[in-house]
């Protein structure tokens, strides 16, 4: 059984005028399909207003259907009996570091979660100090979250979440407002979960980048997903992605360049090491 | 032109950063941090025990009540180990109050004149009366000032939902009241960073916060609380959709991490405070 499947899903919002009268409809998710494995890296990419964020709330009951199921660990998100098995079953991380803290000490606010659910004052300490420990973060669990560095404090998120020991942590452009340093820190953070702990990972970014280690990504623009396969897949086609006003990974443009000028390389070339391999291949053959 | 244009800027660039750092660096409430045992008492004994503290201060009447309660108060101060400076300075904040106070009842209560000018005569009912309303009112104020000194904002949040968690009973709702207290002051900081940015932004555009006039520098703060107030309403709508993706759905069987629990010293308190309050009575009483 899928951790996480959505069948048919559709969303709309609603284009109020100034007098609240029905100006129309917009489909910010149209007609998904998609179905997550326990244990999947998934990436989905899409640039602004791709209804990449609204999708990824519907993953946690926060949004419900206007047409379509999501099920989530055999659950329906519309069942109002299930939204808190559903919300602990699937975590979810957002863009803003600092709208999501609600502690003002590092280790409360991670147990925020815990608490909520009800878990006894004893196993809450234990939880926190093991997902602090699986973010690196246990070290600073007595400061105060406002001295910290964005990528500090997504860590923090997602300890947080960690804590509510879920199955899936959906992560909603987590990067987004991080420098360079702080983007690192979380993607590795994440991966290592992934890896070590075996948590499904859902991502959604616009930095390909963090894309290439996922098992399967979805692209989608206009509501709609527009691709989906294996990173290698996906990023194979180059002219596709940037008609959607995407890029692809700067190693793979490279790639795609240096074909055109005729040298013999593979499609779908994706880190350093691989397109360097590839042209002394092709230099020794020629 | 040019040159006095940029001196202009120069002088007030320098200005804006210092009072975004100064603004940073407003502690929140008025937590002194040491190490003593009022520090470490349970929250709900320091609000029990100030609530106590001020009714007492009403109770006295005499010299023997009023010294019974400075006693109390130095001992409480001495125990803990924060500067008596700082208790006096919360006492700045009341001085016109004060001063107000002693005129009012120097002057209108009827009784024997001892002093007189022109129209005005003070009398000795009325000093009287003025001397007892001064100290109560400095004791009050320095008594609650031991509590918000000893106590992080925190402690304070969670103490007062504890202690006034029976008013649920009758519709009063004190878990949310208590949560929304402890979010507002953790987001303080936060948008004290955000106004320091916006006041930046519009200084970089030409606003002038430093004018002398004053209704030149509230016009110039138009554009920056209209960008305050909509980015707290966004932040605010993404806390709460970040708080219940954390299963977050009130006070109702939520547990807590670290549940305030009675300990000795804290029983111990409960009787000093009962012992006082004692004394207390017992010195209007006997004297």
């Amino acid at each position: 059984m899928s951790l996480i499947k959505t069948d048919k899903v559709t969303y709309e919002y609603i284009r109020r005028d100034k007098d609240g009268a029905v100006e129309g409809v917009n489909k910010a998710v149209d007609n998904v399909d998609m179905s997550v494995e326990q244990g999947q890296f998934i990436a989905i990419l899409g640039h602004n207003g791709s209804g990449k964020s609204t999708l990824a709330k519907h993953f946690n009951a926060l949004l419900h259907p206007v047409e379509g199921t999501v099920f989530v660990d055999g659950m329906d998100t519309r069942a109002e009996e299930h939204i808190w098995d559903i919300r602990q079953t699937a975590g979810m991380v957002f863009q803003n570091p600092d709208n999501q803290i609600i502690g003002t000490v590092v280790e409360e606010d991670v147990a925020f979660g815990p608490e909520n659910m009800g878990v006894p004052s004893r196993e809450i300490w234990e939880r926190v100090q093991k997902s602090l420990k699986s973010v690196d973060m246990y070290t600073y669990r007595k400061h105060s979250p406002s001295r910290l560095s964005g990528g500090q404090k997504q860590r923090i998120a997602i300890a947080g979440v960690l804590a509510m020991q879920p199955k899936c942590i959906v992560l909603d452009e987590p990067t987004a407002m991080l420098d360079p340093v702080g983007r690192r820190e979380v993607i590795n953070a994440v991966l290592e979960l992934n890896k070590k702990e075996g948590i499904t990972v859902i991502l959604i970014t616009h930095y390909m980048e963090e894309v290439i280690k996922a098992d399967r990504v979805f692209v989608m623009d206009k509501g709609r997903v527009v691709m989906s396969g294996s990173p290698r897949e996906v990023f194979s086609r180059v002219s596709e992605i940037t008609e959607i006003g995407l890029s692809v990974p700067q190693v793979t443009l490279l790639a795609q360049e240096l074909k055109k000028k005729g040298v013999k390389l593979p499609d779908g070339l994706l880190t350093c090491e691989e397109l360097v391999g590839e042209i002394c291949r092709s230099l020794r053959i020629i | 032109m040019f040159g006095t244009d940029r001196t202009e800027e120069q002088k007030l660039s320098p200005k804006v950063t210092d009072e975004g750092n100064m603004l940073r660096d407003i502690t929140l409430g008025q937590y002194y941090p040491a190490d003593s045992v009022i520090h470490k008492l349970d929250p709900r004994v320091k609000i029990t025990g100030t609530f106590l503290y001020i009714i007492s201060l009403f109770l006295v009447r005499d010299i023997w009540g009023y010294a019974v309660a400075l006693a109390f108060l130095a001992s409480m101060i001495f125990i803990s180990k924060v500067p008596v400076s700082y208790m006096v300075r919360g006492l700045k904040g009341i001085l016109f109050i004060l001063l107000f106070t002693a005129a009012f009842n120097i002057f209108f209560t009827p009784g024997e004149v001892i002093w007189s000018f022109w129209k005005i005569h003070a009398t000795r009912e009325g000093l009287r009366i003025a001397i007892r309303m001064v100290i109560r009112l400095i004791f009050l104020v320095m008594g609650t000032s031991i509590m918000t000194l000893t106590t992080t904002p925190n402690q304070l949040t969670d103490g007062l939902e504890k202690v006034l968690r029976p008013l649920r009973h009758i519709g009063v709702p004190v878990h949310e009241v208590a949560m929304m207290m402890s979010i507002a002051l953790s987001f303080i900081p936060i948008l004290i960073e955000e106004l320091d940015k916006i006041m930046k932004a519009q200084s970089a555009r030409g606003a002038d916060f430093e004018s002398k006039k004053l209704s030149v520098r509230m016009k110039s703060m138009v554009p920056v609380l209209v960008p305050l107030f909509v980015s707290a309403f966004r932040r605010a709508g993404d806390l709460a959709n970040a708080m219940e993706a954390r299963c977050y759905h009130g006070g109702e069987g939520r547990t807590r991490m670290k549940p305030l629990r009675y300990v000795k010293r804290d029983l111990l308190a409960y009787l000093i405070l009962l012992i006082y309050l004692a004394l207390v009575i017992l010195a209007g009483i006997l004297f």
